[in-house]
C-alpha cells in the first residue's frame, strides 16, 4: 500500500495544479447563484429548479473531471516517457495503475467534497427543509460511481491510442448509460429474438451508473435510502471496478510502452 | 477548377431559391406571432416550443413529487391534464408496475417510486401548502419560451391565487398572457375566476366571463372538435353570478344554454325549476 500512496499524490497534486476543477467549480457557482437571483412572482424560499440545476452541473462536472484527469494519466508518462524511471523502482505495473485510479479517485472525492459543501450552503440559504443525512448518502453514492468510471476510463487508457478519443468514448458510454441503463429492460422486452436476449445481456452487463443516482430524491425530500441497499450498491460498485482495473492490468502488463 | 466554380455558384442560386421561397411560407407576423425580444426566442427559434413543453412537463413532474413516467414507461399520468383541470382523480397510480429483474427491484430503492403530490406532506413529512410555489420556476420558464402556450398562464395563476395568495401576481401574469394571446377565451375566464373568487367583483367577474363566452363562439365552436367542457364551465359561472345579482331570467338562459350540452341535464332541470319559483314572486 505505501508504494501506490506517492503515486496517488502526485495525481492529487496535479489536480490541485490544473484549472480544470476551478473553472468548472466557477462555472457551476456562477450559474447556480445567477439562477437563483431571479426572482419568480415575488414569491421567496423556491429551492427545487435551483437545486435540480445546482445537482446537474454538479454531476456534469463530476464526469468532467474523472474522465478528464484519468484518460491523460497512463499516456501522459508514456509521452514524457516517465513511465520508464516509475517502473524501474521497485512498483509493478499493476502497482501503477492501482496508484493512478486510487490518485483519481481521491481526487474526484476531494471535488465532490467542495462541490457538495457548495450545494450544502446553497440549500441553506434558500429552504429549511434540508434531508443532511440524504446529502451524505447522495455524496457517498457519486463518488462510488466516479470509482467504477475512474476504473473504466483507466482501462481505456490502456485499450485507446490517445486520451481524447479515450476521454470522448467513456463521456458517451457514461451518459448513455445514465439516461438509459434503467429502461433496456423494457427495451429488450418489446424486441423480438434474438434482439431481446442480447438487449438484456448489455442490460446485465454494463454497470448501471444511474442507481447511484439519487438527485431526485435530494430534490423531492423523499427519505433517506435503506442502509442495505446502499451497502450492496457500494459493493456492487467495488466488483465494477475490481473488473475493470483486473482488466486494464491485465492489457497493461503485456503491453509495449515506446 | 471552373466546374467548382460553377458548383459554388450552383449551390449559391439554390440557396438564394430556397430562402427567397421558404421565408414567406414561416412568416412568423404573418401567422400571428409578434416580434420578441427574447434573446432565447429568438436563439432557439421555433425549438423553443420543445424546451417550454419540457419545463411544463417538468412542472408536472415536480407536482408527482417526481414520480412520473418516462417515454419508455408507454404511460403517461395524466397529469398535465390534471394540472389544467386544477386537481383530478389519480388515473395510472402505478405504471411502474412489478419489478422486472432482481437490478429493477434494486435500483427501485434509489429513485421515487411511490406516488405522492406535492403538498400532500407524505413525501418526507414536509409541511404542505405552499409547497406549490415550487411549480413556479417551471412554468414561468415554460412561458417565456412560449408566449403563446395559454395552459402556462392558467395553470400558473390558478396555483398563485388559490394555494399561494399570490392574487395580484396571478392576475398580472394572465394579463401578460392576454396581451400575447389577446383572442384566448380561457385566460379570459381565468381571469374571470379570479375576479369573482378573489376579488369579489361580480360585475367585472361577469363582464369577463361573456367576454371568454364570445371568444369561445368566436374561435373554439366553428372547430371541429369544441372544447364544451370550457363553455360549459362559462355557463356554470355566469348562471351563479346572475343569481346571486337577483337576474333570475338571465340565470335561467344560461343554465337552458348549459343543459343543451351538458351530460347531467336533469339536475340542470332541477335547478331551473329552482330559479323559476324564485322568480314567480
Amino acid at each position: 500500500m505505501h508504494s501506490l500512496w506517492p503515486l496517488a499524490l502526485v495525481v492529487l497534486k496535479e489536480l490541485v495544479r490544473r484549472k480544470d476543477f476551478y473553472v468548472l467549480f466557477v462555472l457551476t457557482a456562477l450559474l447556480s447563484v445567477l439562477m437563483g437571483s431571479v426572482n419568480f412572482f415575488n414569491t421567496a424560499q423556491i429551492a427545487r429548479y435551483l437545486k435540480e440545476i445546482c445537482l446537474a452541473l454538479i454531476w456534469i462536472s463530476s464526469l468532467v473531471i474523472a474522465i478528464t484527469t484519468t484518460a491523460r494519466q497512463i499516456p501522459a508518462e508514456r509521452e514524457n516517457r516517465t513511465i520508464f524511471p516509475l517502473l524501474a523502482k521497485p512498483v509493478s505495473r499493476g502497482q501503477v495503475l492501482m496508484g493512478k485510479f486510487l490518485g483519481c479517485w481521491l481526487a474526484c472525492g476531494l471535488c465532490l467534497l467542495v462541490f457538495y459543501a457548495f450545494f450544502g450552503v446553497l440549500s441553506i440559504g434558500r429552504s429549511a427543509e434540508n434531508n443532511w443525512l440524504l446529502l451524505g448518502q447522495a455524496l457517498l453514492l457519486h463518488w462510488a460511481m466516479l470509482g467504477i468510471l475512474v476504473a473504466m476510463t483507466l482501462l481505456g487508457s490502456v485499450v485507446f491510442a490517445a486520451p481524447s478519443s479515450n476521454g470522448t468514448i467513456c463521456f458517451i458510454v457514461s451518459v448513455g448509460i445514465l439516461l438509459l441503463g434503467r429502461h433496456l429492460n423494457k427495451v429488450a422486452l418489446q424486441l423480438a429474438e434474438p434482439a431481446q436476449s442480447i438487449i438484456y445481456a448489455v442490460y446485465f452487463a454494463i454497470p448501471h451508473f444511474e442507481i447511484f443516482d439519487v438527485r431526485d430524491l435530494v430534490i423531492h425530500h423523499v427519505g433517506l435510502v435503506p442502509a442495505g441497499p446502499v451497502a450492496l450498491a457500494v459493493l456492487y460498485a467495488a466488483a465494477y471496478v475490481a473488473v475493470f482495473l483486473l482488466a486494464a492490468r491485465l492489457v497493461f502488463r503485456r503491453q509495449a510502452l515506446n | 477548377m471552373r466546374t467548382a466554380a460553377l458548383l459554388l455558384v450552383f449551390l449559391l442560386v439554390l440557396c438564394f431559391t430556397l430562402a427567397a421561397a421558404l421565408v414567406p411560407a414561416f412568416d412568423l407576423p404573418a401567422r400571428g406571432r409578434r416580434p420578441t425580444d427574447s434573446a432565447a426566442a429568438v436563439l432557439l427559434g421555433e425549438g423553443r416550443r420543445m424546451f417550454a413543453n419540457h419545463f411544463f412537463t417538468k412542472a408536472d413532474v415536480y407536482m408527482h413529487s417526481g414520480y412520473y413516467p418516462t417515454i419508455f414507461d408507454g404511460a403517461r399520468l395524466h397529469a398535465t391534464t390534471q394540472l389544467a383541470d386544477h386537481g383530478g382523480a389519480e388515473s395510472r397510480e402505478g405504471f411502474l408496475g412489478e419489478p422486472r429483474d432482481w437490478l429493477d427491484r434494486f435500483g427501485r430503492n434509489f429513485y421515487i417510486s411511490r406516488h405522492t403530490h406535492l403538498g400532500d406532506g407524505a413525501a418526507a413529512g414536509q409541511k404542505g401548502p405552499g409547497l406549490e410555489r415550487e411549480l413556479l420556476p417551471w412554468l414561468r420558464l415554460s412561458a417565456s419560451l412560449d408566449p403563446q402556450r395559454v395552459e402556462t398562464y392558467t395553470v400558473a395563476a390558478y396555483w398563485l391565487r388559490t394555494h399561494l395568495g399570490k392574487v395580484d401576481e396571478a392576475e398580472s401574469f394572465l394579463r401578460e398572457g392576454w396581451r400575447e394571446n389577446p383572442e384566448s377565451c380561457e385566460i379570459l375566464f381565468e381571469l374571470g375566476r379570479l375576479t369573482a373568487e378573489q376579488r369579489k367583483d361580480d360585475a367585472r367577474a361577469r363582464n369577463l366571463f361573456e367576454a371568454a363566452l364570445r371568444k369561445w363562439e368566436r374561435h373554439e365552436a366553428p372547430t371541429a372538435e369544441p372544447d364544451l367542457t370550457l363553455k360549459q364551465r362559462m355557463l356554470g359561472n355566469l348562471a351563479r353570478l346572475e343569481e346571486r345579482a337577483g337576474r333570475f331570467d338571465r340565470a335561467i338562459a344560461h343554465l337552458e344554454a348549459l343543459k343543451r350540452i351538458s351530460p347531467a341535464a336533469a339536475m340542470l332541470e332541477v335547478q331551473i325549476e329552482e330559479l323559476r319559483r324564485k322568480q314567480k314572486p
